[in-house]
């Protein structure tokens, strides 16, 4: 019997001791002592990381820093265009604590959805669409701060292959120079989510909605951890630092009970292509590999990720299970939402919880949140901008928390 | 003869030095040498794999593939296989160092960019999202998300697009309030600076293997974009 053979007390012992490492030992060359390596040559601008910055400790036992503020936010598509209540809660989170930044009009997306979707591009292209936006920053003077998961991964991998690929290299430069703009490449790719991370025991001194009652599933998003994977936070306080501490950390900030379960480090299925033009897998994986393991095993109030394809994924996939009897119903949402949602913003005006498929209002409910109130507040807002007599919504309106009913 | 099956070898009818070509394309890519590191058949990648559990399909068999040298093998995984993965890179756990996923984005590459037919039948449909990433710099925006695209998204989708112009304008982030065509408000010289790195990286003439009119037509709004911005800061 394999029992008798495997020590599985030594094992499970093992497991649960906090893993230390010690940055000596690491397995991989730090990068960013090349990349200064490469700025003492001439070969391109680093951008330093501002002032004021926290540092975390990452995968193999580095420091890493993360900027509070003075932050040039390179935004996301997927987020923007189909779930813009996650950009609108990492902007009103630092409209609340006063931050300086900037929502900039001079960028693009990565384009590495396209990439992983279809590979209708190149490696040089990828990368000089990177550091066409590296530039942008830098010439602000404001530090990217990254929204989206995989614009994160695609760049610290594109990152990588500038550092030590010199015809890649000397190939962006030649199309920089084009535009007239130099090679810049920041000290630290910086997710957004690595922010909330750093705030996040700032955010609960704010918290105004009590959350303790809530259990919640994290879904660690696979570009933020898996590529160039010495990049991710770890925090031997969260998980002994065996799995990445962001959003986790936040959850347990805010007094959340986070529910382990059994297949935490799958994928959400949503496949870049897939997603877009064949969703039997996507909607297979999302249900059958994510949320109906969560629903069996911990059965939680909501399950928080911090990626744009992982909340859309695991969002829109379980309408279509509902009608094969599939056990789903677990409303999802980014870990920025969850921290305006705490600190008390409009679950309309700021959440935006009406592009959200699956059904939020038992969460809402459950939070003692009077949902029904905000939206007829929000349909108001609606109403008269399709009368005219208001353009949208403007942050003066959106960013008063609510009143908590007592 | 697959030598270690003794199966026929499939797709006989491509000559071998057709099909070594391709190979030797994704061998010199810059990035191989990063990818592939040689496999100790170990199925670690496999079993974090989300493409091997719903598909017949395996990051192990295109590491050993590719380390073998098996061109004719090489040529069934970029006909009938590269397609399925996730590009997840769940595989980057390979304790060889190896990237299955990054190996699949290398001879996903080489088959678009050579106008392979599978790669040309698996993009059709995908067109409409080339335009958008090429044009806007966006992927997705909120004009995409129409009933006929995504009825399975439930009747959200139909609500959505009911009311889509008045959303977008409830929304308080500056860039983003009343913008439906793409997912932010872009500046001109930004798209401008885009499509400069579209022509100067060839990314367009990979369009041009995938969809002949969807090339036409980017070719024409980038061009005219181009000429307009010149006058413009002449
Ligand atoms: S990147 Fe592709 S091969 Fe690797 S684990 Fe994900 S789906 Fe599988
Ligand atoms: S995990 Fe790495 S070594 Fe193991 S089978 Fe996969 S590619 Fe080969």
């Amino acid at each position: 019997m394999a029992s008798a053979f495997v020590p599985v007390q030594e094992i499970l012992e093992r497991k649960a001791r906090p893993v230390l490492r010690d940055p000596n030992e690491a397995p991989t060359h730090d990068l960013r002592e090349e990349l200064f390596e490469l700025e003492a040559k001439g070969e391109l601008i680093v951008h330093r990381v501002p002032e004021p910055y926290v540092e975390v400790t990452t995968k193999f036992g580095r420091k890493k820093k993360i900027p509070i503020e003075h932050t040039w936010h390179h935004k996301s598509c997927g987020q923007c265009g189909h779930i813009p209540g996650y950009s609108a809660s990492i902007f009103w989170l630092h409209r609340q604590f006063g931050l300086d930044f900037i929502d900039p009009t001079d960028q693009t997306s990565c384009t590495g959805w396209n990439y992983y979707a279809s590979a209708t591009s190149n490696a040089v292209a990828q990368l000089a669409v990177m550091s066409r936006n590296f530039a942008a920053a830098y010439e602000t003077g404001y530090f990217p701060l990254i929204h989206c998961g995989t614009s994160y991964g695609h760049y610290k991998e594109a990152r990588e292959q500038l550092i030590h690929h010199k015809e890649f290299r000397d190939e962006v430069r030649r199309i920089l120079d084009k535009l007239g703009k130099p090679l810049v490449v920041p000290e630290e790719i910086v997710h957004y989510s690595e922010w909330v991370h750093v705030m996040r025991h700032r955010i609960a001194e704010r918290q105004v909605i009590d959350m303790s009652h809530i259990t919640a599933c994290v879904h660690p998003a696979c570009h933020y951890y898996k590529i160039v994977a010495e990049d991710a936070i770890y925090d031997p306080e969260i998980y002994g630092a065996q799995r990445t501490a962001t959003v986790t950390g936040l959850l347990e900030a805010l007094g959340i009970n986070v529910a382990d379960y059994s297949t935490w480090f799958d994928c959400c299925g949503f496949g870049f292509r897939h997603v877009l033009v064949q969703r039997d897998f996507t909607r297979s994986f999302a249900v059958l590999r994510k949320i109906e393991v969560m629903k069996n095993e911990v059965d939680p109030d909501m399950v928080v990720t911090h990626d744009t394809g992982c909340v859309t994924t695991l969002d829109k996939s379980q309408f279509a299970a509902k009608a094969h009897n599939r056990k789903v119903g677990v409303p999802v949402l980014s870990d920025a939402q969850v921290a305006a949602m705490a600190m008390g913003a409009h679950p309309f005006r700021v959440l935006q919880l009406h592009w959200h498929s699956t059904d939020w209002r038992p969460l809402m409910e459950k939070l003692g949140i009077d949902w029904k109130k905000h939206w007829e507040e929000f349909q108001e807002d609606l109403d008269a901008i399709r009368r005219g007599e208001k353009p949208g919504i403007t942050w003066e309106e959106a960013d008063r928390p609510i009143a908590i009913a007592a | 003869m697959d030598w270690i099956s003794a199966k026929p070898t499939k797709y006989a009818d491509v000559p071998y030095e057709e099909k070594l070509r391709l190979f030797m394309e994704v061998k010199n890519d810059p990035r191989y040498e990063d990818f592939l590191y040689g496999c100790y058949e170990c199925g670690i990648c496999v079993s974090a794999c989300p493409s091997a559990r719903f598909y017949d399909y395996s990051p192990r068999v295109i590491a050993q593939t590719m380390a073998r040298e098996d061109v004719d093998r090489f040529y069934e995984i970029m006909v009938e296989d590269i397609w399925n993965c996730a590009q997840c890179f769940s595989c980057v756990r390979c304790p060889r160092q190896n990237n299955p996923g990054g190996l699949v984005t290398l001879i996903r590459e080489v088959a678009v960019k050579n106008g392979l037919k599978e790669a040309r039948d698996v993009l059709q449909g995908y067109s409409r999202v080339i335009y958008k990433v090429m044009l806007k710099g966006n992927q997705v925006s909120p004009d995409m998300l129409q009933p006929d695209f995504f009825p399975d998204w439930g009747p959200w989708v139909r609500e959505f697009s009911e009311n889509m112009h008045v959303w977008r304008k409830a929304i308080p982030v500056d860039t983003l309030r009343g913008v439906t065509d793409a997912a932010w408000r872009t500046d001109e010289k930004t798209l401008v600076e885009l499509y400069t790195i579209w022509f100067e990286t060839d990314n367009v003439d990979i369009v041009r293997e995938v969809d002949e009119g969807l090339y036409e037509l980017l070719l024409d709004v980038m061009e005219e974009a181009l000429e307009e911005w010149q006058e413009e800061v002449a």
